[in-house]
């Protein structure tokens, strides 16, 4: 049997802004999914997005919800979660909002290890403005500000979630919806900061104007530039350079999640343990 | 005096203790002179009571952080000086714009940019009004002692749950860094006075947070409890939805001016220093002035007396919104008007607005050193 949204569905507020076609749609569905699949209530999930089309993401969903400021969903989400440990956080961010103008706050999410779902819907482009150039728009690709080519190297989100220190990291593209869902479950269960970048299609604001005239060549695009981790580890260097691994690129679960390590704090201040000291941690520095 | 206990503290530890006391359970800040102090002790008393403090990346994730402990539903606190609020600027308002109620304390240093970071200033009056875009109406309390650092924010907790919006709560880094003994009052007092915020208790089909009569904020219930709405910055309707309606735009906007400006009796505090035996005659003199330079306003005011000349302290402690009719009733009556300032103007603008003079005279000071009794006794005998 079809699968029924309704109920996850905030119906009234349909359709969506985004264009036809939009691989935010596959996205909202995957994840829509992913949280029945998991189980868990309604009320205990809280979703929080920042600004442009994955902005809106927040407003289509029936959960506890939350469109913040351009590129501050990891910051207003760890006040949440820092107050909630038990509840289901899950950022929803653009490639603009969280690689550049909040790019900070994503490294800082990750470092702490704090129990948050960061999803990046990454579609290369500023698209609800109106084609501006964002940190993955690939070098040649003609936006509104770079009219003769976008010159700005591009950003490889998951190298950063990893060096960052996110104890969850996973690529995939709306091109694969199951695989989508099955990496949302994941992810949310995962217990630490699990990263995301979710490569969507922007055919309208991307595609038609770097030469692919259909919707189905961005997607094929996409698909041309995307490849599963096993198989791309085991190409020669020279032969990764323009392809983006996809599937759990890190999952480490022995690393302390960040509320849990607070409740150190909690019982310290409480004086129901002692201080914390570097032996503590396996890693003195 | 059961109600009361004196301590010996500063002003930085007696606001963050107010806090705590008030019941605040969250705390995002990012250190900055000279209010760092604040986080410094936040940081201990809120896992104490159960909270949490958490030091962020950078002074806009550390009022996001607020302000997302606030939309759960917690009273919360962030705390900085005049660099961090123009960081901030944005999200706070986005707090006005979603009605989230939460304190902020700016301990005052000199400005512009980096200006003189351990020395005084009172230079983010008018910034405190209107930190960023757009119409709202700013809530602005100015502690003028050590045991105001507390009462006021204390007061500034129970005026944030009744507006739904961030209220400031200005010190500055002579009243932050004081040190001394203060009569404060106790736990259970500020306790028993607690008003939250009101939640709504009916079914969640019929809850609409933002659906209210139009001089009154939202009803946010807390997150998590089966009342499911939406926040956004944009235009909302009555569950928090963007749109653009034309009525329901006007109206949200319409009704964030009105809430507060609509409701300023419950705002206004004001201290009356030796103004009662003032009759309006010929050589008195009314001095305005607000937080630490009112110390040394009132030490002048007894010099000034002991030398015949018969002068008063009008202090409001609620700077945003004015307190109009008293200023007027005071510029109204007395014809030499002083207002002394550790800025050039930025209050003295209000008083010439509220009282329709333009012959208010003005003692400014902006080295970051504090204003002293004797230079505002000289200025009394220069200009009247």
């Amino acid at each position: 049997m079809a699968f029924n949204y309704d109920q996850y569905l905030r119906l009234e507020k349909m359709p969506t802004l985004w264009c036809w076609g939009c691989g935010d749609g596959v996205i909202l569905k995957a994840f829509i999914r992913a949280i029945a699949k998991i189980g868990v209530k309604q009320d205990d999930v809280c979703v929080v997005s920042g600004i442009g089309c994955s902005g809106r993401f927040s407003s289509y969903v029936d959960f506890n919800t939350v469109h913040t400021t351009h590129g501050r969903t990891v910051a207003f989400a760890t006040g949440i979660k820092l107050m909630h440990p038990d509840k289901i956080v899950v950022c929803v961010a653009g490639d603009g909002d969280s690689l550049a103008i909040g790019g900070n706050h994503t490294i800082h999410g990750a470092r702490r290890n704090i129990d948050i779902t960061l999803i990046i819907i990454n579609n290369f482009i500023y698209g609800l403005t109106n084609s501006q150039t964002s940190p993955t728009t690939p070098q040649g690709m003609w936006t509104v500000t770079q009219k003769v080519g976008n010159i700005d190297p591009t950003f490889d989100a998951c190298a950063l979630g990893i060096a960052a220190g996110a104890s969850f990291v996973a690529r995939e593209s709306m091109l694969d919806p199951k695989k989508l869902e099955k990496i949302f479950v994941k992810a949310i269960e995962h217990r630490g900061f699990s990263f995301l970048d979710i490569l969507s299609n922007c055919h309208i604001n991307l595609g038609r104007k770097n030469k692919m005239l259909s919707a189905m060549e961005t997607l094929s695009w996409i698909d041309s530039i995307t490849m599963p981790v096993k198989k791309y580890n085991e190409l020669p260097e020279e032969e990764r350079l323009n392809l983006l691994p996809t599937g759990i690129l890190k999952e480490d679960t022995s690393v302390r999640e960040y509320c849990d390590m607070y409740q150190d704090i909690i019982a310290a201040q409480q004086g129901k343990r002692a201080n914390i000291t570097q032996d503590d941690f396996a890693k003195k520095i | 005096m059961a109600d009361t206990r004196e301590v010996i503290s500063s002003g930085n530890h007696l606001a963050a203790l107010a806090a705590a006391d008030a019941g605040c359970r969250f705390m995002g800040g990012y250190p900055i002179t000279p209010s760092s102090e604040v986080i410094e002790q936040m940081s201990d008393l809120l896992p104490a009571r159960g909270g949490a403090c958490i030091q962020m990346e950078d002074e806009i994730a550390a009022v996001a952080a607020t302000i997302g402990a606030g939309m759960a539903g917690h009273r919360t606190l962030t705390a900085t000086s005049g660099p961090g609020i123009s960081l901030k600027a944005e999200n706070l308002g986005l707090a006005q714009m979603c009605e989230v109620p939460l304190v902020v304390i700016n301990v005052m240093r000199g400005g512009p940019s980096t200006g003189l970071p351990t020395r005084v200033s009172q230079g983010d009056v008018r910034q405190a009004k209107n930190p960023s875009h757009g119409d709202y109406r700013s809530i602005t309390l100015c502690a003028g002692n050590l045991a105001e650092c507390y009462t006021e924010t204390v007061r500034a907790f129970n005026l944030a749950d009744r507006f739904m919006q961030p209220v400031f709560v200005l010190l500055d880094e002579t009243i932050g860094h004081m040190h001394g003994k203060a009569v404060i009052p106790t736990e259970e007092a500020v306790k028993a006075g607690i008003v939250g915020r009101k939640q709504f208790t009916g079914a969640p089909s019929d809850y609409h947070p933002y659906e209210c009569e139009p001089d009154q904020p939202a009803v946010l219930n807390k997150m998590f409890t089966g009342y499911r709405y939406h926040f956004t910055g944009l235009h909302h309707d009555r569950n928090g939805f963007p749109t653009e309606e034309i009525e329901t735009c006007r109206k949200l906007i319409q009704r964030l001016e009105d809430k507060v400006m609509l409701h300023t009796d419950e705002l206004e505090l004001n201290e009356e220093f030796m103004l009662d035996d003032m009759t309006g005659e010929e050589g008195e003199v009314l001095i305005i002035a607000y937080g630490s330079v009112s110390l040394a306003a009132k030490e002048s005011i007894r010099h000034l007396r002991a030398a015949g000349i018969k002068a008063g302290l009008f202090r409001p402690l609620t700077l945003w919104p004015s307190p109009e009719k008293s200023i007027r009733k005071y510029t109204d009556m007395i014809k030499n008007v002083l207002c002394v300032e550790l800025n050039i103007r930025q209050y003295t603008e209000e008083v010439e607005r509220v009282s329709s003079r333009l012959d208010i005279q003005g003692l400014y000071k902006v080295n970051g050193r504090p204003i002293s009794p004797h230079e505002i006794v000289s200025k009394v005998k220069e200009v009247f």
